[in-house]
């Protein structure tokens, strides 16, 4: 029953998609200023259906509702109700529906916020968007259709896998659609800029708040995608440089990018054919990412389940979007000249823009190479960590002083006399990073670098932040408050990595390691039958000799039996100043335990200082409102 | 010009990447070192697995004009199921070493008992470090050599009946 | 003048006093550079998987006798390829990949340049 009604709900939003390009096709020829009211009328519709239809396969998952293939893979009547809910999006094919909705919801929140701007450029964006939406609708139904059903319907499902029964995990895929699929809404919006000569100021000020909006999801969804690496993956770290992780990244620094250059655009009404460059190229990174990680052509750690007939749908996707793109965009140019003060903040974005494509081409390079090779040599490399540490490391040297620097020049032309400022406050870094470096521990020149340029930013904002209270004026509180984000992350990551204390050891139970000023008691295991799996816990003394401190750790080896997974829990205390982090695994067929011990010193800073840098963004879309 | 020249770059770039996108999608994303096929075994010594005065390394095998280096455990079923073949091949003109990998003594022998012992000579390899002199990453898995102690064919997993016909052809 | 003398003082002090490398153990720093071949995209350290246990005994053997870091690559690539090494080496088919993002780089700093000179706004100066 309900496989009829999500089917038939996906049929209803592809009709209404159809109606709508057809009388937005229709509209763009009548006179007059107004969209017809019909159109508006087919829009709620259609989003109104869409969310039913979502709704229709939460309900599935709710009642274990095994007559959906869908829902019979993916849940187990044992899973408690939270994750049965996440258990939707937690899938291809139920996360593609998720994509739906962003989609058809974008569509139809641009249509009403938009009123103010131009008939043709709404409508037009209206039918991108729509293709758009009919493009992966086809996908959905031909190829992943969450609604397929089974017969005769089995009496249980084959469960989640408990990896992904976490919270964080839960809400992450949302938060990250929001900024990967957000960001089509102003790709229309690039398409139909182009087609119908709405550009310049009032084309930024149309898609600014979707591309900030976008922005701030996608940055959170990435904050929480690495914060449940960190708990849940057991290895301590938080990025990895993997396919998935750098599948995000992609578009992050497209829309950063793009994010800068519309201030230019909307103060200055210069740079339009590259705005439009990034809108399109942002949505284009979006479906690319998603091909790479679901296609099953990368391998990684968290990856769908893969099946190369998904590969196929959506390169022929990519390819569409890629080519109309393109002959779109060299129908339309127009060659632009240019104005550009040295001393200026055009010149500076412009900049930020030039570091943020270095980083973009970098990651892309480093996902696409092991591809082309195998593909032209059939030599298979791997292009890790190393890689992408050793090529952008160094240039975030630069990066940080720009970012310190750069908007306090004015803009067109600027005499601002801040050499001075910049001198004291360089001082003034290297004196505290020499501070730490004496105090704390030695480290590389390069790593002197990092921090002498991130305590430089951080001074930098925190002067701003003086003036800001001054002249009592909000204006500068986002960019301030992203960017401390920004100084403060790249710092508490480098005295992490600095001055962690990692050790990997074998243990049997009652045995004791000394590391440094650690001595680690391995005191006892226990066994506890929980709901869906067995956990063996281990329990762990650790003293601090430094401080004659103790804690307990207890890791955990967890057996599930639908399916059978074996998952390891890691053990962690979060604290201000550092964590303790204890991984526990069985070596096969030995007494034995593998044990990883980890001291991380300032881990929960990294979380706030990410968090800060979406903070800003969120805080800038609540102070415009308040300005008009 | 100059715009035409930039638009056919771009143009090209784009197909291009979208080809090898479609090409990657067919290939093999499982990696195996069946690119070791061609290269020489190095130097090893293998202790017997009931006796620690036998021993064998690399030049007992250039005596032999094939070797099959098979790795098995008692508790791998799928060297249960290949076991047959190993048997089979035991009777042909080629000699068969078996490296028990991280097993106990007494367990190997009596799965030896029960299934039959195809090999010539049984080796040890109690911590598994043996395996990685052979570029082994799971068992069981078998190696072919010829007399230059050239790998002539890599199997990862049990022998099946396409692989013992392989085998069969290249030793004749 | 003063602040010149102290910045170079500053530097100096800094950069006689640098390691080479930094903190991370050398036994780490290898086990994070290889691959776990029998596990989906996690290095040995990472991973808790039998093949993980063994190649780490090896690794530290061989340490123990004395190789160095690239010697156990080496060996380890010559038994399981290229791809168990996660930084890709220095060869002749990977400099594309090292020299590509600089190149890039420096390509985006010239456009920027070139911006910048020919704008108007620039003449006055």
């Amino acid at each position: 029953m309900l496989s009829n009604i999500g089917i038939g709900l996906v049929f209803l939003v592809l009709i209404l998609s159809f109606s709508i390009i057809y009388k937005a096709i229709f509209n763009l020829e009548t006179s007059g200023q107004f969209i017809k009211k019909n159109i508006y009328t087919l829009s709620l519709f259609q989003t109104t259906f869409t969310i039913l239809c979502f709704f229709t396969l939460i309900i599935g998952f709710i009642n274990s509702d095994f007559s959906l293939i869908n829902v019979y893979e993916n849940s187990h009547t044992t899973k408690p109700i939270f994750y049965k809910i996440a258990g939707t999006w937690g899938n291809h094919e139920g996360s593609l529906l998720l994509w739906v909705n962003i989609l058809v919801i974008f569509s139809y929140l641009f249509l009403v916020f938009n009123h103010t701007h131009n008939k043709k450029f709404r409508l037009y964006t209206l039918i991108f968007q729509n293709i758009l939406i009919l493009g992966f609708l086809f996908f959905l139904l031909l190829n992943s259709n969450p609604f397929n059903a089974i017969y005769p319907i089995p009496l249980e499902g084959l469960g989640l896998n408990p990896i992904l029964q976490d919270p964080a995990l839960a809400i992450h895929p949302p938060l990250l659609y929001v900024g990967f699929v957000g960001c089509s809404i102003y790709f229309s919006a690039a398409l139909a800029s182009l087609l119908s000569g709405y550009g310049g100021k009032l084309f930024a000020q149309s898609i600014k708040t979707w591309v900030k909006i976008s922005w701030c999801f996608q940055t959170l969804g990435i904050i929480v995608g690495s914060i449940w690496a960190y708990y849940e993956l057991g290895w301590g770290g938080f990025w990895f440089w993997d396919p998935v992780e750098n599948a995000s990244l992609l578009p992050w620094f497209a829309i950063t990018a793009l994010m800068h250059s519309l201030i230019v655009l909307e103060k200055r009404n210069t740079l339009y054919f590259w705005v439009i460059i990034l809108c399109l190229l942002t949505f284009i990174l979006s479906v690319t990412g998603t091909f790479l990680v679901r296609s099953g052509i990368l391998n990684s750690v968290h990856t769908f389940a893969s099946d190369p007939s998904r590969g196929i749908y959506i390169l022929l996707f990519l390819s569409l979007m890629i080519f109309s793109s393109l002959v779109m965009f060299f129908k339309k140019y127009k060659k632009e000249t240019y104005n550009f003060n040295l001393k200026s903040r055009e010149t500076f974005i412009l900049a930020n823009n030039w570091f943020m494509a270095f980083f973009l081409i970098t990651v892309l390079i480093g996902m696409l190479y092991p591809i082309f090779l195998d593909v032209l040599t059939n030599v298979k490399i791997s292009v890790g960590p190393p890689f992408f540490n050793i090529v952008i490391i160094p240039l975030v040297v630069p990066f940080l002083f720009l970012m310190a620097v750069g908007p306090k020049f004015g803009w067109i032309k600027s005499q601002n006399k801040i050499l001075h400022k910049i001198l004291f406050l360089i001082l003034s870094a290297v004196v505290i990073n020499l501070f730490i470096f004496y105090f704390f521990g030695k480290y590389s020149f390069l790593s002197n670098l990092i921090f002498i340029t991130a305590i430089f930013l951080i001074l930098y904002l925190a002067l701003d932040i003086k003036e800001l209270i001054n002249k009592k004026s909000k204006l500068e509180l986002p960019r301030i408050i992203s960017h401390l984000g920004f100084g403060m992350l790249v710092f508490f990551i480098g005295i992490n990595y600095q001055f962690s204390l990692e050790e990997d050891f074998n243990l049997k139970v009652g045995g004791i390691k000394k590391i440094d000023n650690y001595e680690i008691n391995f005191k006892n295991i226990k066994i506890k039958e929980n709901k869906n799996y067995k956990a063996v816990i281990g329990k762990f003394k650790i003293i601090n000799n430094k401080n004659n401190s103790v804690q307990y750790l207890d890791p955990e080896i967890r057996i599930y039996s639908n399916p059978d997974t074996l998952t390891y829990e890691a053990a962690i205390k979060t604290r201000i100043t550092s964590d303790l982090y204890l991984t526990m695994s069985n070596v096969s067929r030995s007494e034995y335990y593998n044990i990883k011990f980890q001291n991380k010193p300032f881990m929960i800073w990294i979380w706030i200082s990410a968090f800060m840098i979406a903070l800003g963004g969120f805080v800038q879309l609540t102070l415009k409102k308040n300005e008009h | 010009m100059n715009i035409s020249i930039f638009k056919i770059i771009i143009f090209s770039f784009a197909i291009f990447f979208l080809f090898i996108f479609w090409q990657g999608l067919k290939k093999n994303n499982n990696y195996d070192t069946k690119r070791l096929i061609g290269s020489r075994i190095s130097n090893f010594q293998l202790i017997g697995m009931n006796n620690d005065d036998q021993y064998i390394s690399e030049d007992n095998l250039k005596k032999n004009q094939f070797t099959l280096i098979n790795f098995f455990a008692s508790w791998c079923s799928p060297c249960r199921t290949e076991h047959k073949y190993l048997l089979n091949l035991s009777n042909k003109k080629i000699k068969l070493i078996g490296i028990n990998f991280k097993d106990k003594k007494n367990n190997a022998n009596n799965f030896l008992k029960e299934l039959g012992n195809p090999y010539d000579f049984v080796g040890k390899d109690v911590d598994g470090k043996i395996s990685i002199l052979f570029g082994v990453y799971g068992i069981p898995e078998s190696i072919l050599v010829d007399s230059n102690l050239t790998v002539i064919k890599k199997i990862v997993g049990p022998i099946d009946q396409t692989q013992y016909d392989k085998i069969l052809k290249l030793i004749q | 003048m003063k602040i010149k003398i102290f910045l170079f003082i500053a530097y100096v002090l800094t950069v006689t006093h640098v390691q080479t490398n930094d903190s991370q153990t050398k036994l780490l720093k290898v086990y994070k550079n290889l691959r776990c071949l029998v596990c989906q995209g996690q290095s040995i350290a990472d991973s808790n998987s039998d093949f993980a246990i063994t190649i780490k005994l090896v690794i530290q053997d061989q340490f123990n006798e004395g190789r160095t870091e690239d010697e156990v690559y080496n060996f380890l690539t010559s038994k399981y390829g290229e791809w168990i090494v996660y930084k890709p080496t220095f060869s002749k088919g990977n400099l594309l990949l090292w020299f590509l993002p600089y190149f890039v780089f420096i390509t985006g700093g010239l456009i920027i340049f070139f911006i910048i000179k020919k704008s108007k706004y620039n003449k006055d100066n």
